[in-house]
Protein backbone atom coordinates (compact mmCIF):
# COMPACT_ATOMS: atom_id res chain seq x y z
CA UNK A 1 0.00 0.00 0.00
CA UNK A 2 1.44 2.96 -1.42
CA UNK A 3 1.76 5.60 1.99
CA UNK A 4 0.65 9.23 0.95
CA UNK A 5 1.60 12.21 3.01
CA UNK A 6 2.12 15.99 2.99
CA UNK A 7 1.54 18.41 0.42
CA UNK A 8 1.51 16.80 -3.09
CA UNK A 9 -0.26 13.28 -1.30
CA UNK A 10 -2.07 13.08 -4.45
CA UNK A 11 0.42 12.97 -7.32
CA UNK A 12 2.67 11.00 -8.14
CA UNK A 13 6.35 10.63 -6.95
CA UNK A 14 8.45 13.55 -8.04
CA UNK A 15 11.91 13.31 -10.35
CA UNK A 16 14.37 15.00 -9.14
CA UNK A 17 14.12 17.95 -11.65
CA UNK A 18 10.80 18.05 -10.21
CA UNK A 19 11.89 18.28 -6.02
CA UNK A 20 14.50 20.77 -7.41
CA UNK A 21 12.14 22.85 -8.53
CA UNK A 22 9.70 22.56 -5.38
CA UNK A 23 12.52 23.00 -3.16
CA UNK A 24 13.62 26.32 -5.22
CA UNK A 25 10.41 27.93 -4.59
CA UNK A 26 10.40 27.32 -0.88
CA UNK A 27 13.46 28.92 -0.91
CA UNK A 28 12.48 31.89 -2.70
CA UNK A 29 9.93 32.04 -0.07
CA UNK A 30 12.88 32.54 2.44
CA UNK A 31 11.95 29.11 3.73
CA UNK A 32 14.35 27.12 5.87
CA UNK A 33 14.46 23.16 3.52
CA UNK A 34 15.43 20.27 5.57
CA UNK A 35 15.43 16.65 4.97
CA UNK A 36 14.13 13.99 7.10
CA UNK A 37 14.10 10.05 7.56
CA UNK A 38 11.67 7.23 9.12
CA UNK A 39 11.13 3.76 8.58
CA UNK A 40 7.90 4.17 10.76
CA UNK A 41 4.90 5.21 8.69
CA UNK A 42 2.33 5.77 10.93
CA UNK A 43 0.51 8.47 10.04
CA UNK A 44 0.84 9.97 13.78
CA UNK A 45 4.69 9.83 13.50
CA UNK A 46 5.42 13.20 13.10
CA UNK A 47 8.97 13.74 14.31
CA UNK A 48 11.25 12.14 11.50
CA UNK A 49 15.06 11.94 12.21
CA UNK A 50 16.71 14.90 10.86
CA UNK A 51 19.33 14.28 8.00
CA UNK A 52 21.83 17.31 8.63
CA UNK A 53 20.86 20.56 9.47
CA UNK A 54 18.38 22.47 8.28
CA UNK A 55 19.60 24.16 5.22
CA UNK A 56 19.43 27.92 5.67
CA UNK A 57 21.38 29.96 3.79
CA UNK A 58 21.85 28.25 -0.01
CA UNK A 59 20.40 30.35 -2.16
CA UNK A 60 19.69 27.08 -4.80
CA UNK A 61 17.98 24.25 -4.52
CA UNK A 62 20.98 21.96 -6.13
CA UNK A 63 22.38 21.93 -2.72
CA UNK A 64 18.88 20.09 -1.19
CA UNK A 65 18.77 17.41 -4.22
CA UNK A 66 22.89 16.82 -3.37
CA UNK A 67 21.52 16.18 0.13
CA UNK A 68 18.94 14.27 -0.61
CA UNK A 69 21.08 11.79 -2.82
CA UNK A 70 23.27 11.96 0.37
CA UNK A 71 20.73 10.32 2.32
CA UNK A 72 19.50 8.00 0.08
CA UNK A 73 22.50 6.35 -0.61
CA UNK A 74 22.43 5.45 3.31
CA UNK A 75 18.74 5.52 4.11
CA UNK A 76 17.50 4.27 0.30
CA UNK A 77 14.83 2.15 2.01
CA UNK A 78 13.18 4.21 4.33
CA UNK A 79 10.94 6.82 3.67
CA UNK A 80 12.49 10.47 3.29
CA UNK A 81 10.65 13.45 3.21
CA UNK A 82 11.44 17.21 2.74
CA UNK A 83 10.12 19.65 4.61
CA UNK A 84 10.19 23.79 4.21
CA UNK A 85 9.87 25.47 7.62
CA UNK A 86 8.80 29.15 8.16
CA UNK A 87 9.89 31.12 10.50
CA UNK A 88 8.70 34.23 9.95
CA UNK A 89 5.19 34.31 11.60
CA UNK A 90 7.56 34.29 15.26
CA UNK A 91 5.76 30.26 15.65
CA UNK A 92 6.63 26.93 14.34
CA UNK A 93 5.35 26.36 10.80
CA UNK A 94 5.88 24.07 8.56
CA UNK A 95 4.40 25.08 5.10
CA UNK A 96 5.37 22.40 3.15
CA UNK A 97 6.52 18.62 3.06
CA UNK A 98 6.34 15.76 0.66
CA UNK A 99 7.41 12.24 0.35
CA UNK A 100 10.78 12.25 -1.79
CA UNK A 101 11.78 8.71 -1.32
CA UNK A 102 9.53 5.34 -0.06
CA UNK A 103 10.90 1.74 0.17
CA UNK A 104 10.29 -0.71 -2.57
CA UNK A 105 7.60 -2.62 -0.84
CA UNK A 106 5.12 -0.95 1.66
CA UNK A 107 3.82 -3.73 3.23
CA UNK A 108 0.56 -1.43 5.25
CA UNK A 109 -1.18 -1.31 7.88
CA UNK A 110 -3.33 -3.52 9.97
CA UNK A 111 -6.34 -2.24 11.43
CA UNK A 112 -7.68 -3.42 14.71
CA UNK A 113 -11.11 -3.07 16.23
CA UNK A 114 -11.86 -2.97 19.87
CA UNK A 115 -14.97 -3.23 21.49
CA UNK A 116 -15.67 -0.81 24.10
CA UNK A 117 -17.74 -0.03 26.57
CA UNK A 118 -21.60 0.37 25.47
CA UNK A 119 -20.35 -1.45 22.20
CA UNK A 120 -18.63 1.35 21.14
CA UNK A 121 -15.53 0.52 18.97
CA UNK A 122 -12.39 1.88 18.86
CA UNK A 123 -10.21 1.77 15.59
CA UNK A 124 -6.76 1.54 16.15
CA UNK A 125 -3.83 0.69 12.93
CA UNK A 126 -0.59 -0.24 12.73
CA UNK A 127 2.17 -0.92 10.13
CA UNK A 128 2.78 -4.70 9.26
CA UNK A 129 6.34 -3.35 9.07
CA UNK A 130 6.95 -2.00 12.52
CA UNK A 131 6.58 -5.86 14.01
CA UNK A 132 10.15 -6.11 13.64
CA UNK A 133 12.46 -3.51 15.65
CA UNK A 134 13.44 -0.08 14.07
CA UNK A 135 16.36 -0.13 11.70
CA UNK A 136 15.40 -3.34 10.15
CA UNK A 137 11.94 -2.93 8.93
CA UNK A 138 12.88 -2.30 4.98
CA UNK A 139 15.72 -3.78 2.94
CA UNK B 1 -6.00 21.91 -27.83
CA UNK B 2 -3.47 19.32 -26.65
CA UNK B 3 -2.54 18.84 -30.23
CA UNK B 4 -2.10 22.49 -30.71
CA UNK B 5 0.45 22.53 -27.45
CA UNK B 6 2.46 18.90 -28.88
CA UNK B 7 2.68 20.53 -32.23
CA UNK B 8 4.43 23.74 -30.69
CA UNK B 9 6.49 21.64 -28.35
CA UNK B 10 7.87 19.48 -31.75
CA UNK B 11 8.99 22.41 -33.18
CA UNK B 12 12.52 22.31 -34.36
CA UNK B 13 15.01 25.33 -34.12
CA UNK B 14 16.86 25.52 -37.17
CA UNK B 15 18.73 28.95 -36.79
CA UNK B 16 19.88 31.07 -34.25
CA UNK B 17 21.25 34.66 -34.10
CA UNK B 18 24.15 34.89 -32.43
CA UNK B 19 23.85 38.95 -32.09
CA UNK B 20 20.44 38.76 -31.16
CA UNK B 21 20.93 36.06 -28.10
CA UNK B 22 24.23 38.13 -27.33
CA UNK B 23 22.06 41.07 -26.92
CA UNK B 24 19.22 39.30 -24.83
CA UNK B 25 21.59 37.97 -22.79
CA UNK B 26 22.48 41.38 -20.94
CA UNK B 27 26.47 39.77 -21.51
CA UNK B 28 27.01 42.90 -23.73
CA UNK B 29 26.62 45.41 -20.69
CA UNK B 30 29.18 43.05 -18.33
CA UNK B 31 31.73 43.22 -20.83
CA UNK B 32 31.38 47.05 -21.16
CA UNK B 33 31.66 47.32 -18.02
CA UNK B 34 34.19 44.81 -17.22
CA UNK B 35 36.32 47.68 -20.42
CA UNK B 36 35.43 50.59 -18.32
CA UNK B 37 35.33 49.49 -14.47
CA UNK B 38 38.98 47.59 -14.68
CA UNK B 39 41.94 49.68 -15.84
CA UNK B 40 44.34 47.59 -17.54
CA UNK B 41 44.44 44.14 -17.49
CA UNK B 42 44.17 43.73 -21.43
CA UNK B 43 45.24 40.06 -21.58
CA UNK B 44 42.63 39.52 -18.99
CA UNK B 45 39.65 41.18 -20.80
CA UNK B 46 40.81 39.15 -23.83
CA UNK B 47 40.34 35.92 -22.27
CA UNK B 48 37.10 36.61 -20.69
CA UNK B 49 35.83 38.14 -24.13
CA UNK B 50 36.72 35.02 -25.80
CA UNK B 51 35.35 32.46 -23.02
CA UNK B 52 32.18 34.59 -23.30
CA UNK B 53 31.50 34.14 -27.23
CA UNK B 54 32.72 30.52 -26.83
CA UNK B 55 29.71 29.59 -23.65
CA UNK B 56 27.48 32.47 -26.09
CA UNK B 57 28.40 30.31 -29.28
CA UNK B 58 27.93 26.82 -27.12
CA UNK B 59 24.67 27.74 -25.63
CA UNK B 60 23.62 28.43 -29.50
CA UNK B 61 25.02 25.32 -30.76
CA UNK B 62 22.92 23.48 -27.91
CA UNK B 63 19.63 25.19 -28.92
CA UNK B 64 20.22 23.62 -32.81
CA UNK B 65 20.69 20.08 -30.98
CA UNK B 66 24.94 20.20 -31.59
CA UNK B 67 26.50 19.53 -28.16
CA UNK B 68 24.78 17.83 -25.03
CA UNK B 69 27.43 17.74 -22.88
CA UNK B 70 28.02 20.75 -20.38
CA UNK B 71 31.49 22.30 -21.06
CA UNK B 72 34.20 22.92 -18.01
CA UNK B 73 33.71 26.00 -16.29
CA UNK B 74 35.98 25.71 -13.55
CA UNK B 75 38.90 28.39 -13.67
CA UNK B 76 42.24 29.25 -11.97
CA UNK B 77 43.32 32.99 -11.86
CA UNK B 78 46.86 33.65 -10.95
CA UNK B 79 48.38 36.93 -10.69
CA UNK B 80 50.25 38.94 -7.34
CA UNK B 81 47.43 40.69 -5.22
CA UNK B 82 45.85 43.22 -5.88
CA UNK B 83 45.74 42.55 -9.32
CA UNK B 84 41.78 42.63 -9.10
CA UNK B 85 41.22 38.78 -8.88
CA UNK B 86 38.19 39.18 -6.52
CA UNK B 87 36.72 41.95 -8.48
CA UNK B 88 36.77 39.88 -11.87
CA UNK B 89 35.63 36.71 -10.27
CA UNK B 90 32.45 39.27 -9.32
CA UNK B 91 31.76 39.60 -12.85
CA UNK B 92 32.60 36.51 -14.43
CA UNK B 93 30.13 34.99 -11.24
CA UNK B 94 27.39 37.64 -13.32
CA UNK B 95 28.52 37.18 -16.62
CA UNK B 96 27.83 32.98 -16.25
CA UNK B 97 24.47 34.08 -14.57
CA UNK B 98 23.62 36.33 -18.20
CA UNK B 99 24.78 33.38 -20.26
CA UNK B 100 22.43 30.82 -18.45
CA UNK B 101 25.33 28.58 -17.07
CA UNK B 102 24.85 29.53 -13.45
CA UNK B 103 21.41 30.14 -11.69
CA UNK B 104 21.93 32.57 -9.20
CA UNK B 105 24.91 33.91 -9.88
CA UNK B 106 26.13 34.90 -6.06
CA UNK B 107 29.77 34.62 -5.37
CA UNK B 108 31.04 32.64 -2.51
CA UNK B 109 34.38 33.61 -1.49
CA UNK B 110 36.01 31.35 0.93
CA UNK B 111 40.34 30.31 1.90
CA UNK B 112 41.56 27.60 3.77
CA UNK B 113 39.86 28.13 6.48
CA UNK B 114 35.98 27.92 5.29
CA UNK B 115 36.52 24.87 4.18
CA UNK B 116 39.62 22.52 6.30
CA UNK B 117 38.72 21.56 9.30
CA UNK B 118 40.40 21.21 12.65
CA UNK B 119 40.20 17.81 13.90
CA UNK B 120 39.20 14.18 12.62
CA UNK B 121 36.01 14.17 10.68
CA UNK B 122 35.23 18.04 10.42
CA UNK B 123 36.96 18.65 7.52
CA UNK B 124 34.04 17.02 5.01
CA UNK B 125 30.72 18.41 6.72
CA UNK B 126 32.66 21.33 6.66
CA UNK B 127 33.77 21.34 2.40
CA UNK B 128 30.36 20.34 1.60
CA UNK B 129 28.24 23.04 3.90
CA UNK B 130 30.65 25.71 1.44
CA UNK B 131 30.02 23.84 -1.31
CA UNK B 132 26.50 23.83 -0.53
CA UNK B 133 26.25 27.69 -0.40
CA UNK B 134 28.08 27.90 -3.56
CA UNK B 135 25.98 25.76 -5.97
CA UNK B 136 23.83 27.72 -8.59
CA UNK B 137 26.45 29.80 -8.29
CA UNK B 138 30.64 30.50 -8.18
CA UNK B 139 32.95 29.72 -5.64
CA UNK B 140 36.23 31.57 -5.59
CA UNK B 141 38.50 29.53 -3.70
CA UNK B 142 41.48 32.11 -2.82
CA UNK B 143 44.88 31.48 -1.98
CA UNK B 144 44.26 27.80 -3.43
CA UNK B 145 47.24 26.39 -2.93
CA UNK B 146 47.44 26.35 0.83
CA UNK B 147 44.49 23.80 1.01
CA UNK B 148 47.80 21.40 0.23
CA UNK B 149 50.40 21.19 2.34
CA UNK B 150 52.90 18.55 1.80
CA UNK B 151 55.08 19.59 4.37
CA UNK B 152 52.03 17.73 6.74
CA UNK B 153 50.85 14.17 5.47
CA UNK B 154 48.56 14.13 8.10
CA UNK B 155 47.06 17.30 6.89
CA UNK B 156 43.84 17.18 6.51
CA UNK B 157 43.40 20.18 3.43
CA UNK B 158 44.29 16.91 1.45
CA UNK B 159 39.90 15.79 2.31
CA UNK B 160 39.24 19.36 1.62
CA UNK B 161 41.18 18.54 -2.00
CA UNK B 162 39.27 15.32 -2.88
CA UNK B 163 35.77 16.38 -1.85
CA UNK B 164 36.30 19.55 -4.08
CA UNK B 165 37.24 17.60 -7.02
CA UNK B 166 34.38 14.92 -6.42
CA UNK B 167 31.93 17.52 -6.58
CA UNK B 168 33.80 19.44 -9.16
CA UNK B 169 33.21 16.15 -11.39
CA UNK B 170 29.77 15.04 -10.20
CA UNK B 171 28.44 18.81 -10.00
CA UNK B 172 29.25 20.42 -12.88
CA UNK B 173 26.00 22.08 -13.84
CA UNK B 174 25.55 23.30 -10.50
CA UNK B 175 28.86 25.15 -9.59
CA UNK B 176 31.76 26.87 -10.71
CA UNK B 177 34.88 26.97 -9.22
CA UNK B 178 37.61 29.24 -9.29
CA UNK B 179 40.76 29.36 -7.67
CA UNK B 180 42.78 32.31 -7.45
CA UNK B 181 46.04 32.55 -6.29
CA UNK B 182 50.18 34.17 -6.81
CA UNK B 183 51.15 32.43 -9.82
CA UNK B 184 54.04 30.22 -9.23
CA UNK B 185 52.04 29.16 -6.17
CA UNK B 186 49.77 28.15 -8.24
CA UNK B 187 51.84 26.01 -10.93
CA UNK B 188 53.25 24.29 -8.12
CA UNK B 189 49.69 23.07 -6.34
CA UNK B 190 48.67 22.25 -10.07
CA UNK B 191 52.07 20.09 -10.40
CA UNK B 192 51.67 18.17 -7.05
CA UNK B 193 47.49 18.18 -7.99
CA UNK B 194 46.66 16.96 -11.23
CA UNK B 195 43.28 16.04 -10.92
CA UNK B 196 43.07 19.86 -10.35
CA UNK B 197 44.71 20.68 -13.41
CA UNK B 198 42.98 18.22 -15.77
CA UNK B 199 39.48 19.74 -14.19
CA UNK B 200 39.87 23.04 -15.20
CA UNK B 201 39.36 24.44 -18.41
CA UNK B 202 40.24 28.45 -18.06
CA UNK B 203 43.90 29.56 -16.78
CA UNK B 204 43.79 33.13 -16.71
CA UNK B 205 46.91 34.97 -15.84
CA UNK B 206 47.04 38.21 -14.14
CA UNK B 207 49.48 40.66 -15.01
CA UNK B 208 50.84 43.54 -12.65
CA UNK B 209 49.64 46.79 -13.35
CA UNK B 210 52.32 49.45 -14.74
CA UNK B 211 52.97 52.87 -13.40
CA UNK B 212 50.73 54.73 -15.63
CA UNK B 213 47.64 52.33 -14.88
CA UNK B 214 48.07 52.75 -11.11
CA UNK B 215 48.05 56.07 -11.72
CA UNK B 216 44.88 56.37 -13.22
CA UNK B 217 43.29 53.12 -10.83
CA UNK B 218 44.42 56.16 -7.96
CA UNK B 219 42.44 58.77 -10.19
CA UNK B 220 39.45 56.69 -10.61
CA UNK B 221 39.04 55.56 -6.62
CA UNK B 222 39.81 59.57 -5.30
CA UNK B 223 36.68 60.17 -8.17
CA UNK B 224 34.92 57.25 -7.16
CA UNK B 225 34.88 58.77 -2.59
CA UNK B 226 34.27 62.46 -4.34
CA UNK B 227 37.68 63.77 -3.76
CA UNK B 228 40.13 65.17 -6.31
CA UNK B 229 43.83 65.54 -6.89
CA UNK B 230 45.12 68.78 -8.35
CA UNK B 231 48.18 68.95 -10.78
CA UNK B 232 50.48 69.02 -8.08
CA UNK B 233 49.44 66.25 -5.84
CA UNK B 234 48.77 63.80 -9.10
CA UNK B 235 53.11 64.80 -9.77
CA UNK B 236 53.39 63.30 -5.84
CA UNK B 237 50.54 60.19 -6.52
CA UNK B 238 52.83 59.00 -9.12
CA UNK B 239 56.52 59.06 -7.48
CA UNK B 240 54.57 57.84 -4.82
CA UNK B 241 53.74 55.09 -6.78
CA UNK B 242 57.31 55.05 -8.80
CA UNK B 243 58.66 54.53 -4.91
CA UNK B 244 56.26 52.17 -3.38
CA UNK B 245 56.71 49.61 -6.04
CA UNK B 246 60.10 49.08 -5.61
CA UNK B 247 59.33 48.73 -1.54
CA UNK B 248 58.19 44.96 -0.29
CA UNK B 249 54.67 44.15 0.32
CA UNK B 250 53.64 45.76 -2.66
CA UNK B 251 50.10 45.30 -3.64
CA UNK B 252 48.91 46.78 -6.79
CA UNK B 253 45.64 48.17 -6.31
CA UNK B 254 45.23 47.64 -2.46
CA UNK B 255 48.50 49.28 -2.07
CA UNK B 256 47.19 52.24 -3.68
CA UNK B 257 43.67 51.97 -2.19
CA UNK B 258 45.38 52.55 1.60
CA UNK B 259 47.68 55.12 -0.08
CA UNK B 260 44.50 56.67 -0.72
CA UNK B 261 42.82 56.03 2.67
CA UNK B 262 46.06 57.69 4.66
CA UNK B 263 45.65 60.74 2.47
CA UNK B 264 42.28 61.11 2.94
CA UNK B 265 43.11 61.00 6.82
CA UNK B 266 46.11 63.41 6.36
CA UNK B 267 44.11 65.87 4.74
CA UNK B 268 41.02 65.76 7.14
CA UNK B 269 43.84 66.59 9.81
CA UNK B 270 45.13 69.46 7.58
CA UNK B 271 41.97 70.87 6.79
CA UNK B 272 40.69 70.85 10.18
CA UNK B 273 44.05 72.35 11.76
CA UNK B 274 44.17 74.88 9.12
CA UNK B 275 39.92 75.68 8.59
CA UNK B 276 38.77 79.55 10.26
CA UNK B 277 35.26 80.19 9.24
CA UNK B 278 32.78 78.48 6.72
CA UNK B 279 34.61 76.12 3.75
CA UNK B 280 33.00 74.70 0.70
CA UNK B 281 32.60 71.71 -1.02
CA UNK B 282 35.79 72.20 -3.41
CA UNK B 283 38.21 72.83 -0.32
CA UNK B 284 36.85 69.47 1.53
CA UNK B 285 37.35 67.31 -1.45
CA UNK B 286 40.87 68.55 -2.11
CA UNK B 287 43.55 66.12 -1.80
CA UNK B 288 47.04 68.58 -1.77
CA UNK B 289 50.24 67.22 -2.24
CA UNK B 290 51.24 67.35 0.15
CA UNK B 291 48.81 64.62 2.26
CA UNK B 292 50.35 62.46 -0.43
CA UNK B 293 54.28 63.94 0.23
CA UNK B 294 53.84 63.44 4.39
CA UNK B 295 53.72 59.67 3.13
CA UNK B 296 56.92 57.49 5.23
CA UNK B 297 57.44 56.03 1.60
CA UNK B 298 58.82 59.91 0.63
CA UNK B 299 61.61 59.15 3.48
CA UNK B 300 62.64 56.17 3.01
CA UNK B 301 59.90 54.26 5.51
CA UNK B 302 57.33 51.42 4.10
CA UNK B 303 53.81 51.92 4.22
CA UNK B 304 52.15 48.80 5.27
Amino acid sequence: MRVTQGTFSFLPDFTDQQIHEQVQYCIDNGWAVSIEYTDDPHPRNTYWEMWGHPMFDNPDAAAVVYELNECRKVYGSYYIRIIAFDSSPGWESIRLSFIVNRPSEEPGFKLSRTEVKGRNIQYSITPYSNDKPQGSRYK
Amino acid sequence: MENEGQEKESEIVTKVNLKEDFQASGVADILAELDNSLIGLTPVKTRIKETASLLLVDKAREKLGLVNESPTLHMSFSGNPGTGKTTVALKMANLLFRLGYVRKGHLVTVTRDDLVGQYIGHTAPKTKEVLKKAMGGVLFIDEAYYLYRPENERDYGQEAIEILLQVMENNRDDLVVILAGYKDKMDKFFESNPGFRSRIAHHIDFPDYSNNELLEIAEVMVASMNYKFNEESKKAMAEYIKIRKKQPHFANARSIRNAIDRARLRQANRVFNNSEGPIGASFLSQIEDVDIRQSRVFSGGIDK
